[in-house]
């Protein structure tokens, strides 16, 4: 097994945005897919389970030669089973889970398939920046290669079955995540969360809930599984993402116009009490990276890398704090920890 | 606001408009545990809505003796947790379930990805219920050259399938 260790010297994949992806983060394509004639997870015994992740493993084994990395929730730590989360690799519910519950990662963290999750198996692919297309052809590529061993659940009328009836068909589940803090300080969130969910889409915060959203992250994806291609709900997806970031470098742009000195406040308030601050929260560390990131979409900030701030985002959660600092820390000590992290970053980029 | 489900005071409202047809649900914060929903973690008004229209119907006798023959879940069990046992599971229930999958996706057929290990006749169904909604689409803008088109290649996935006789 792979020391989970070895992730913290990495950076996921998907998280290499550039600076021409402006608002956007990263595209994620999910597909639920079952077993045939198996009891799924959530109602399967211990022996049924652990058989599935066997059946999973050697499927695994045929692919690549194995070139993926796996993980066992029952021998993992719950700080292990954190990093995984705060690395978006495994879902809250996988990380909870025991017998049989598992996780395969391919090198670059771009792929990813939880088994015994809600489904016997959830495969994701992550791209940085606005990138469905090539997102799901790794993760079609992947289920391809998967079912070359394994046999899935599917009939001709609802397509692939999952657990939860809200998933059937395609079992795709496309979603975008986006940095929307011009919609925020323009108050045009919650108009444009409506407006979205008006069609079909839902909306949720990266890190926490509806437009309180921590970060100013967003993720907009499809509810719709059955009676669309993959490429319909793909395109449909596209085309509304294409007009939120639309509307918010259209809010940026008019919040340079007539309010810059507000916005340049709003930044450079954040910058001080970043550079400053000797104790920080995970949501308070979230929402002035937010704003450093902002100012550097701006220009106002031309001496800090985005990239170092987009890496921050993930870095500053408790589990990661605790990796780095190699022992388990209190809630105070992780905020004392944190505040320090950030102000290495930024007295390096003065 | 009174609670769908009881008289006491609703603390969870939750809208949700698909397609243009707005689906409100309110509920007691006893009721809303109940449902499951956790204020703190993301809410799937799936679950609501499957719990409701359950809770809402009548429990026939058949219904209540109703369980998988291949996993042994029940009616009740379903219910309770809106989720299946296992594949089969999908045909134990269908009654229920056709009208519940119909309310989420406004959709009863598959026209997406098809496994390379099914069969001709499964493989043709699928493409069949595709164009079928593609020549649907091109009568209503009244493309009839397009349209007959799509009812050739239609009849030619019939006949292949045929062919295929009892490839499932």
């Amino acid at each position: 097994m792979t020391a989970l260790d070895d992730l913290l010297d990495r950076h996921g994949g998907w998280l290499e945005t550039g600076p021409d992806e402006g608002p956007v983060i990263s595209s994620r394509i999910r597909l639920a897919r079952n077993l045939r004639d198996t009891t799924f997870p959530g109602w399967a015994s211990k022996e049924v389970r652990n058989q599935v992740w066997d059946k999973v493993a050697s499927a695994f084994d045929a692919v690549n030669g194995g070139g993926f990395l796996r993980w066992r929730m029952d021998e993992l730590n719950a700080l292990d089973r954190e990093l995984l989360f705060e690395r978006h690799l495994i879902s809250r519910e996988l990380a909870e889970r025991q017998a049989g519950s598992g996780v395969f990662v391919c090198e670059d963290e771009c792929r990813a398939v939880m088994v015994n999750e809600e489904d016997h198996l959830r495969l994701q692919s992550l791209q940085p920046g606005l990138n469905l297309q090539k997102a799901w052809e790794a993760a079609d590529q992947l289920d391809n290669d998967l079912e070359k061993t394994l046999s899935y659940a599917f009939s001709s009328k609802l397509g692939y079955l999952t657990a939860c009836p809200s998933n059937v068909g395609t079992g795709l589940r496309a979603s975008v995540m986006l940095h929307l803090p011009g919609l925020i300080l323009s108050g045009e969130i919650k108009p444009m969360i409506n407006a979205v969910s008006k069609i079909g889409l839902a909306v949720r915060g990266l890190w926490g809930e509806g437009s309180e959203a921590s970060g100013h992250m967003f993720q907009i994806s499809n509810q719709i599984t059955l009676g669309k291609s993959e490429m319909e709900i793909i395109a449909h997806l596209e085309q509304i993402v294409l007009e939120v970031i639309e509307h918010e470098k259209n809010a940026r742009r008019r919040l340079m116009e007539t309010q810059r000195i507000r916005v340049q406040d709003h930044v450079g308030r954040a910058y001080g009490i970043l550079a400053n601050a000797v104790l920080m929260t995970t949501g308070e560390a979230l929402d002035l990276l937010s704003a450093l990131r902002l100012g550097v979409d701006l220009e106002l900030l031309p001496n800090t890398a985005r990239r170092e701030i987009d890496r921050l985002f993930i870095r500053i959660h408790p589990a990661h704090l605790q990796k780095e600092a190699g022992s388990a820390l209190s809630p105070e000590e992780r905020d004392i920890q944190r505040a320090l992290l950030i102000r290495k970053f930024l007295e390096r980029k003065e | 606001m009174k609670c769908d489900l009881c008289d006491k005071e609703a603390v969870v409202h939750l809208t949700q408009v698909v397609n243009g047809e707005i689906k409100e649900v309110h509920l007691c914060e006893e009721h809303a545990k109940a449902q499951g929903v956790d204020v703190n973690s993301p809410i799937s008004i799936t679950d609501i809505l499957m719990g409701l229209s359950q809770q809402s119907q009548q429990s026939t006798a058949s219904n209540l003796t109703l369980a998988c023959p291949r996993c042994g879940m029940t009616h009740d069990e379903f219910r309770k947790s809106s989720r299946l046992g296992c594949p089969e599971c999908y045909k134990t229930f269908m009654a229920e379930l056709t009208a519940a999958v119909k309310a989420m996706h406004h959709s009863s057929q598959h026209i997406g990805k098809i496994p390379a290990r099914e069969g001709v006749q499964t493989r043709m169904k699928s493409k069949i219920a595709r164009l079928q909604k593609e020549l649907e689409e091109t009568i209503a803008r009244e493309d009839y050259e397009k349209a007959a088109e799509l009812r050739d290649q239609i009849k030619a996935c019939r006949d292949e399938a045929a062919a295929a006789g009892g490839d499932q």
